[in-house]
This record gives structure tokens, C-alpha cells and sequence, in this order.
């Protein structure tokens, strides 16, 4: 016998569905190599943000200290979204494109390997 | 002469504990047992024979009080004279203070939950032997929550980020890593609390805790830290008993029980291991004079004796913990991602960090010859450049957290130390993430618990921390920004530790 029906039957309330975020998206961005940054980062937007906003104001607030930062050839970046390749269109917004509430982002910045190519 | 007959016979210890045991037991006849025990059977759990549980210790209760009266009197005596003397002045350095924050605003309320889970569980066992011990132990918890306060106190009058420990714990973000440990072992039923703290924390990795902060005391001169280490160390050893003494009745008692312990053993062990992080970083980085480095440390106390452990209970069919080969692999880098993630959100911390010197950057080159100047060093002399000209590093944007540990996604990939390790699992049209293998199998066995996890980035983001802002959010904390907060080397507790001990100098 397992765990009794009663543990079974058991459900528990999602305390982190989109709702609760006053209509923001959680967002996950993480940049590969650059561990400087401890961890991915968490950010609330509203899921109409244009992706240029992405590039041109969130990423620069958080890791425009790292002195790669200005060094990213925006065209060369390589984009993973949830996982899986994908190619970002700056003018569309980030529903249109599939980057839902608590998707992760991560870019990945060839050429530059972090401090002293340390993926620092 | 002869002694009259009619003087009543003194017991003998053996009577007497028989007496306080299985005395007061007695076979009810209102109620049925499964309704005075509603929790026993919820777990699967199958127990033929309450009467084969082997008593670790016997133990009456005149004699425990006796005897940890005498420890606490000598506990007291010492506290006294440690206050008397001025002996925070005999500390190493006042950067050593940072690991007593740590410890009570993150261990000590895991006492307090302690003494309350197994007052819990002692009430829900059917059987007496296993009542008695878990209300010794109970009682054991609520003294060391006591007698840490008392010895800590002293400190919170000379050094900042003491005083609002208690409400710290309900609110602070990477207090939510120790909380929110207890609290899933406190919300399962009664054998896998047990498990949870009694084997897997208390046998398994309790050396790990305490063995570090008091070897630490001890090397850098904190006499009143040792003394209720020490105070408590001989309780440690009956808590320890019980442990292994639960697992083995419940796998003696019936077959079906293997599966059950077996992924409770799993689940604890990966949980017990990542709340140790932030042990990790305490001994390689915290302590102005270092006992032995994290590693070490888990080669001992984890690799070798726990190793040693594991195959003794080979024989009722339990294994190794799974995932216990990552930590391997994370030994030589758990520290040094632990204390980059403070050093990052320093401005949010309720204890002060730094960056080691050039001493301590070769003790950490030494110990680590693998990972310390290929990894960490370089990033640690950026930062120690960009504090020189005046721009001290702060990660301005609040991370990712993984929904089981609640750590910051700051552990790596276990076969290659410079990628993020990112696991997920989706579960009713919701996205959920993890640190490691061993947080995801943790949800994945239980999401109806995990997906209620409280993550403080998102409480945050909810608008339940006191506001959005940082400043909002640390008076929600109660930490006083510019005081308990930011880098050693702007803190009060640095400026005055340097008065003091100039004074002492110079008189």
C-alpha cells in the first residue's frame, strides 16, 4: 500500500499563475557564460512588450555592468527560449512570439566567454 | 537490624523507565486507536508490533532534568564570564560575527520548528517508546533554541543584524531556503518528518552543521558559541540514535515499507544537502581562520562516513541517496557559488560580505586546485577592481529561484562548472524550475505540495513585501539599509570593531 487515498486526493492552489502578477509576465533571462550574474534573472513585463524592449531596456539594466555587455553583436546572439533555438522579431510583442508567463530566455553571446574567459 | 519490611522498594532505572513507557500505555476503549492516531495510517507506513521499537536511550525524566541542569549551569557560568570580560573583543576579527547572523537567523528558528515537529510527532505515534523519545527530544529543541538566544544575545549588543532575527526568518529571502525546509518536513506526516530530520538531517549531515560552526567558534576565539555547542553535543548523540533507530523499525516491521523510506531517504538527503550551501560558503569564506575547506569537510564526514553508513544498511535493502554523485561533483565550487550569490545581493542581506584577501584567496587556490584561479579568482579581482574605483558590485535585478530549494539557480551543471544548470517540468499549463535533478524529482513526485511553494521573488513581484521597491522591501525585512546590510568594508560593525581594538591598543 502507498500513501492513503486522502494524501492522494490531496490538491494544492498554484500560487504563481499569471493573475496574481497585476497583468505582468514573469520572464527568465539568463546569459550563458557570464556566471558573474550568480543566477538567471526574474523580471515582471506585460506580455505586450515589444521584444526590442527586451534588448534595448531590460537586459542593458541588468548586465550593462559586465564589461562584455557592450561588446554583444546583437546580430550574432543566440537566442534559446524555453529550451529550444529560436530567432526574436524586435517588433512583435513577446506573446505574439510564444514567450509566455515564466518562460525562461537565455542568450548565448559567441566570442565572448566572460572575464577573462572565464564564463565569469 | 533488619530494615522493616513495610518501607516501599526503591525502582531500580530500568523499572522505572519501564514504568514511565510502557506503563502509560494503555489500550483505549472509547475511542478506536485509528481515530486517536488519524495521522499513522496516511503514509502507507505498516507497523505489525509498536512493542519492537528498541528505546535508543532510557532515559527518566528525573534524570534528564538533573542532568541538563547541571550542563546549563555551566553553560550560564560560562556565558557570564564571556560578558563580564568583554570576549567579543577576543574574536579573530569582526568579519567572524557575519557567521553568528547566519546562525541565528537561519539555524536557531530550525530549532524552535525542532522542538515543535517532534511535539507533533510524538503525539501522532501509536506506540510509547517512540512517544517518550520524541517528547525528550522535543524538549531538547526548545533548550538549544534557549541557550542560543541567551549566548547570542550578547553580540547584538556590539554588532548590527541581531535583533530582528525572529521576524527575518518569516520574511528574508534566502531565509526561505531554512524555512521552507521545516516547514515541508512539518506539512508530511509523521515518518517522513522523522526521516527527514531524524535520519536524514540528524544522523546523515548533522556533523556538517555543527561540526563547522563550532570547530569555527572554537578556531576564532568565540568561547560562548562553543560552550552551547558543546551543551548541545551530547543531546546531538541521542538525536542521532533515534535516527537510525526509526529507520530500522520501520523497515523491520514490514517489506512494503523499503520503497516508502527509500524515496523519503532520496527526497531528504538532496534537501538536507542544498540547505547545506550555505554552510559551505560559512567555512570557506566566513571564518577569518579556517577549520578545513567545504570539501574536505564532505569528503569526510559525507563520502567516507556516510558512505560507511549506507553500506551497513545495505542489508535491509537501502541504497545510497540518489543524486548523492552530484554533490560530489559540486564540492569543489558549492562554496564559491554560494558566496558569489551573497556578495551579488549583498544590498538585500542581513549580514555583511567582502571579498577575500590575498591570504585567503591562496588558502582557497590551495585548497581548490581544480576550480579556484580558473574560476572564481578572476571574477573575485574584477570585483575587487571595481570596488577600488568606487562602483562595488551589486546585481541590480532579483534572480530566479528554484521552486523546491528556493536557492537562486546559481548551481551549475553537474559535468560542466560554467553553464547554469536549468531543469523544468510543466504541470497543469504551468511552467516550473528547478536547480538540479534532485529538486525536479522531488516535484515531480509531489507538485500538489511544491506548486504552494512561497518564492520571495515572486511574493515580491505579488506586491506582498511591504512594496516593489528595494528599500520598500528591506523595511519589510526590518533590515536597516546602510547598517546591517552591503560590504564589510563600509559597515558600522567594521568601523567600530577598528576603534575598539585601537583603544585596546593603545590602553
Amino acid at each position: 500500500m502507498s500513501a492513503s487515498a486522502t494524501v492522494l486526493a490531496y490538491r494544492g492552489e498554484p500560487k504563481d499563475t499569471a493573475e496574481h502578477f497585476h497583468g505582468n509576465h514573469l520572464l527568465y533571462l539568463g546569459w550563458d557564460r557570464h556566471l558573474m550574474f550568480c543566477a538567471p534573472v526574474c523580471v515582471p513585463l506585460p506580455p505586450d512588450t515589444p521584444f526590442s524592449v527586451l534588448t534595448e531596456q531590460v537586459l542593458p539594466a541588468a548586465y550593462a555592468q559586465h564589461p562584455d555587455f557592450a561588446r554583444i553583436d546583437w546580430n550574432r546572439v543566440e537566442w534559446l527560449l524555453d529550451g529550444q533555438p529560436f530567432t526574436p522579431d524586435p517588433a512583435r510583442t513577446l506573446a505574439e512570439q510564444g514567450i509566455g508567463h515564466k518562460s525562461l530566455l537565455r542568450l548565448r553571446t559567441p566570442g565572448l566567454d566572460g572575464l577573462g574567459g572565464s564564463a565569469s | 537490624m533488619s530494615t522493616p519490611t513495610s518501607a516501599p522498594k526503591k525502582l531500580g532505572l530500568r523499572e522505572k523507565y519501564a514504568r514511565m513507557t510502557r506503563d502509560l500505555a494503555w489500550e483505549p476503549s472509547y475511542q478506536p486507536k485509528d481515530k486517536i492516531y488519524p495521522q499513522a495510517g496516511l503514509e502507507g507506513i505498516k507497523i505489525e508490533d509498536w512493542d519492537r521499537w528498541e528505546d535508543p536511550f532510557r532515559l527518566t525524566m528525573d534524570a534528564y532534568w538533573k542532568y541538563q541542569a547541571e550542563k546549563e549551569r555551566k553553560l550560564y557560568a560560562i556565558i557570564d564570564a564571556f560578558a563580564q570580560n568583554n570576549a567579543q573583543l577576543n574574536v579573530t576579527d569582526a568579519r567572524y560575527v557575519n557567521a553568528l547572523k547566519l546562525f541565528l537567523t537561519g539555524v536557531t528558528p530550525l530549532e524552535y520548528a525542532a522542538h515543535r515537529g517532534f511535539a507533533m510527532v510524538g503525539r501522532a505515534f501509536p506506540g510509547a517508546g517512540a512517544q517518550v523519545a520524541c517528547q525528550m527530544q522535543s524538549i531538547d529543541e526548545l533548550r538549544h533554541v534557549q541557550t542560543q538566544i541567551h549566548t547570542i544575545s550578547h553580540y547584538n549588543k556590539y554588532f548590527s543584524g541581531f535583533e530582528e532575527w525572529r521576524h527575518m526568518h518569516d520574511r528574508v529571502w534566502y531565509l526561505s531556503v531554512p524555512k521552507s525546509f521545516f516547514d515541508d518536513a512539518m506539512s508530511a506526516g509523521p515518518f517522513e518528518f522523522i526521516t527527514a530530520i531524524s535520519f536524514s538531517f540528524e544522523y546523515v549531515l548533522t556533523n556538517l552543521l555543527f561540526m563547522p560552526f563550532m570547530s569555527g567558534a572554537a578556531y576564532n576565539g568565540d568561547m560562548a558559541t562553543v560552550t552551547f555547542g558543546f551543551s548541545a553535543q551530547s543531546d546531538e548523540a541521542r538525536h542521532m540514535t533515534l535516527g537510525l533507530e526509526v529507520i530500522k523499525f520501520m523497515l523491520e516491521q514490514h517489506p512494503d515499507n523499503l520503497p516508502i523510506v527509500q524515496r523519503w531517504i532520496d527526497k531528504w538527503f538532496w534537501r538536507g544537502y542544498r540547505l547545506l550551501t550555505l554552510v559551505a560558503m560559512m567555512m570557506d569564506y566566513m571564518l577569518p581562520k579556517r577549520v578545513m575547506s567545504w570539501q574536505e569537510a564532505w569528503e569526510m564526514y559525507f563520502e567516507q562516513n556516510g558512505g560507511a553508513l549506507f553500506a551497513d544498511l545495505a542489508r535491509y535493502g537501502i541504497r545510497m541517496p540518489r543524486h548523492w554523485e552530484v554533490s560530489v561533483k559540486e564540492k569543489d565550487r558549492l562554496s564559491h557559488e554560494a558566496w558569489a550569490t551573497f556578495y551579488n545581493y549583498g544590498h538585500a542581506a542581513a549580514f555583511h560580505t567582502w571579498m577575500p584577501d590575498e591570504s585567503e584567496m591562496a588558502w582557497l587556490a590551495e585548497k581548490y586546485p581544480a576550480s579556484f584561479d580558473a574560476r572564481y579568482r578572476p571574477r573575485y579581482e574584477h570585483w575587487i577592481a571595481e570596488e577600488r574605483a568606487g562602483r562595488r558590485f551589486y546585481n541590480p535585478t532579483l534572480p530566479m529561484l528554484c521552486q523546491v530549494c528556493q536557492i537562486p539557480m546559481v548551481f551549475t551543471e553537474p559535468d560542466d562548472p560554467t553553464t547554469t544548470c536549468y531543469r523544468e517540468s510543466h504541470y497543469h499549463g504551468e511552467h516550473y524550475h528547478f536547480c538540479s535533478d534532485g529538486c525536479k524529482d522531488i516535484f515531480d513526485a509531489e507538485p500538489e505540495k511544491y506548486v504552494q511553494s512561497w518564492l520571495p521573488v515572486h511574493q515580491i513581484y505579488q506586491g506582498h513585501c511591504g512594496g516593489g521597491s528595494v528599500p520598500e522591501v528591506l523595511r519589510w525585512y526590518r533590515l536597516e539599509a546602510g547598517r546591517d546590510n552591503l560590504d564589510y568594508l563600509s559597515s558600522p560593525d567594521r568601523q567600530n570593531w577598528q576603534r575598539w581594538k585601537g583603544e585596546a591598543a593603545a590602553g
